[in-house]
């Protein structure tokens, strides 16, 4: 058994897990070097690319009319190791269709591409550290790792926030998914308890009426530990 | 949201990032017409040997007076793959970085790197070869196994040009950190 890395430890998943294939050529190999956290967790990028506009969080109106599928609203804050809200830190997203199909040129999966969903959108967090994307519940769909195998339907997630060791990219699942436990990439996270970190929670509050269903879905990050992670409730 | 608090996990970045976080050019930190302009290139190759064509390599630097994150220099940049694996960067040589306790840090860059199969990121470091900081540097020093080691720098190739080979696993595996 290889030595548990500190990602493991903090309910990352190891980087080979045979059952995802990609990950057995793909996977490094014996002990990693320590760098020290005084190295790591320093100021990180907390956005790495030019301007960013408000429609860029709107994934339903990038083309002349509405795409198919639910229409859905997922927001939730991304906090740091701390606790504390990350403010303005980039978040980008993308995903497949309602009948999970990428717009990507090398998804091969013959289900139908929507001329109205494009699948990708970007937004800075405010102040309270909250993001907001609209978009459509996107499919699941097959993928060659085994016999007969399927993706969950999920929304890949790519963060910054203020440190080195805050940067993540991740996916975004929903609750109830019966695919969970086929799925090589979400059992990849190996305890349960961090498993759950990556299920969005349906939300009556964020629900428009006669609109969008809402799915909340908050992000912590590594880094800047300094604060207690969980103030005691009272 | 359910679970108890810890870290949100890492998932892989699948196959099809490329339309959401490459669609802008960040492989120029820097006009190539900058006087000072330098090109960091290489290829991220897996535990066969062959070239990883579906990867996006990060990099994050301080510029050439150690400073992260100036106004005029922001120090990150992105870059896909090809499908040779390659991916470049045009930007500045970075200038020796404080470090912890008043220790100097050789000038370097931070790489991260992410593709399919990869169900976190992975890190390293790309060290410049001739640097007089070199010698100091804590982390290189933290490194006993000299092979490992010499993973980090990259090949001066003249005019500017710097090569930086990351390979994922097998011989030659680059030094990967566990942050």
């Amino acid at each position: 058994m290889a030595h548990q890395t500190a990602g493991e430890a903090a309910g990352h998943p190891p980087y080979l897990y045979p059952d995802y294939e990609g990950t057995r050529l793909r996977a490094p190999e014996g002990t990693l070097v320590i760098l020290p956290r005084a190295l790591s967790d320093v100021a990180g990028p907390a956005h790495g690319r030019g301007p960013v506009w408000e429609a860029d969080a709107d994934l339903t109106r990038q083309h002349e009319g509405e795409p198919l599928g639910e229409r859905i609203i997922i927001t939730g804050r991304v906090l740091d190791g701390g606790g504390r809200p990350v403010r303005g830190g980039l978040v980008e997203v993308w995903q497949a269709n309602a009948a999970g199909r990428y717009t990507h040129q090398r998804d091969q999966h013959p289900a139908p591409l929507d001329p109205n969903f494009s699948g990708a959108g970007r937004c800075l967090t405010d102040d309270e550290g909250r993001y907001r994307f609209v978009t459509v519940k996107p499919g699941a769909y097959p993928w060659k790792n085994h016999d007969n195998a399927w993706r969950p339907a999920h929304v890949h997630f790519s963060v910054f926030g203020s440190s080195f060791r805050s940067r993540l990219i991740t996916q975004m699942y929903f609750p109830g998914d019966p695919l969970f436990e086929h799925d090589p990439i979400f059992q990849s996270v190996r305890d349960p308890r961090a498993r759950q970190r990556l299920i969005s929670a349906f939300d009556l509050e964020t629900t428009e009426p006669e609109w969008a269903l809402g799915y909340r879905f908050d992000i912590v990050l590594e880094g800047s530990e300094a604060t207690p992670f969980e103030r005691p409730h009272a | 949201m359910s679970g108890e608090p810890g870290p949100t996990p890492s998932q892989t970045i699948g196959p099809f990032f490329h339309d959401a976080l490459l669609d802008t050019d960040l492989t120029e930190l820097v006009s190539p017409d900058h006087p000072e302009a330098i090109r960091i290139a290489g290829a991220v190759y897996d535990g066969a040997g062959e070239p990883v064509p579906d990867a996006m390599v990060e990099i994050w630097q301080a510029d050439a007076a150690g400073r992260y994150g100036s106004e005029e220099f922001s120090g990150f940049g992105r870059s896909g793959t090809d499908e040779h694996g390659r991916f470049s960067f045009t930007t500045l040589k970075p200038g020796p970085a404080q470090g912890p306790d008043g220790t100097l840090q050789a000038p370097h860059a931070n790489v991260t790197v992410f593709a399919r199969g990869l169900l976190r990121r992975v890190i390293t470091r790309v060290y410049f070869p001739g640097e007089e900081a070199n010698a100091e540097d804590p982390l290189l020093a933290s490194i006993e196994d000299r092979a490992l080691r010499e993973t980090l720098f990259a090949r001066d190739e003249g005019d500017g040009s710097y090569r930086f080979e990351v390979r994922l696993q097998g011989e030659g595996q680059t030094a990967f950190f566990d942050v």
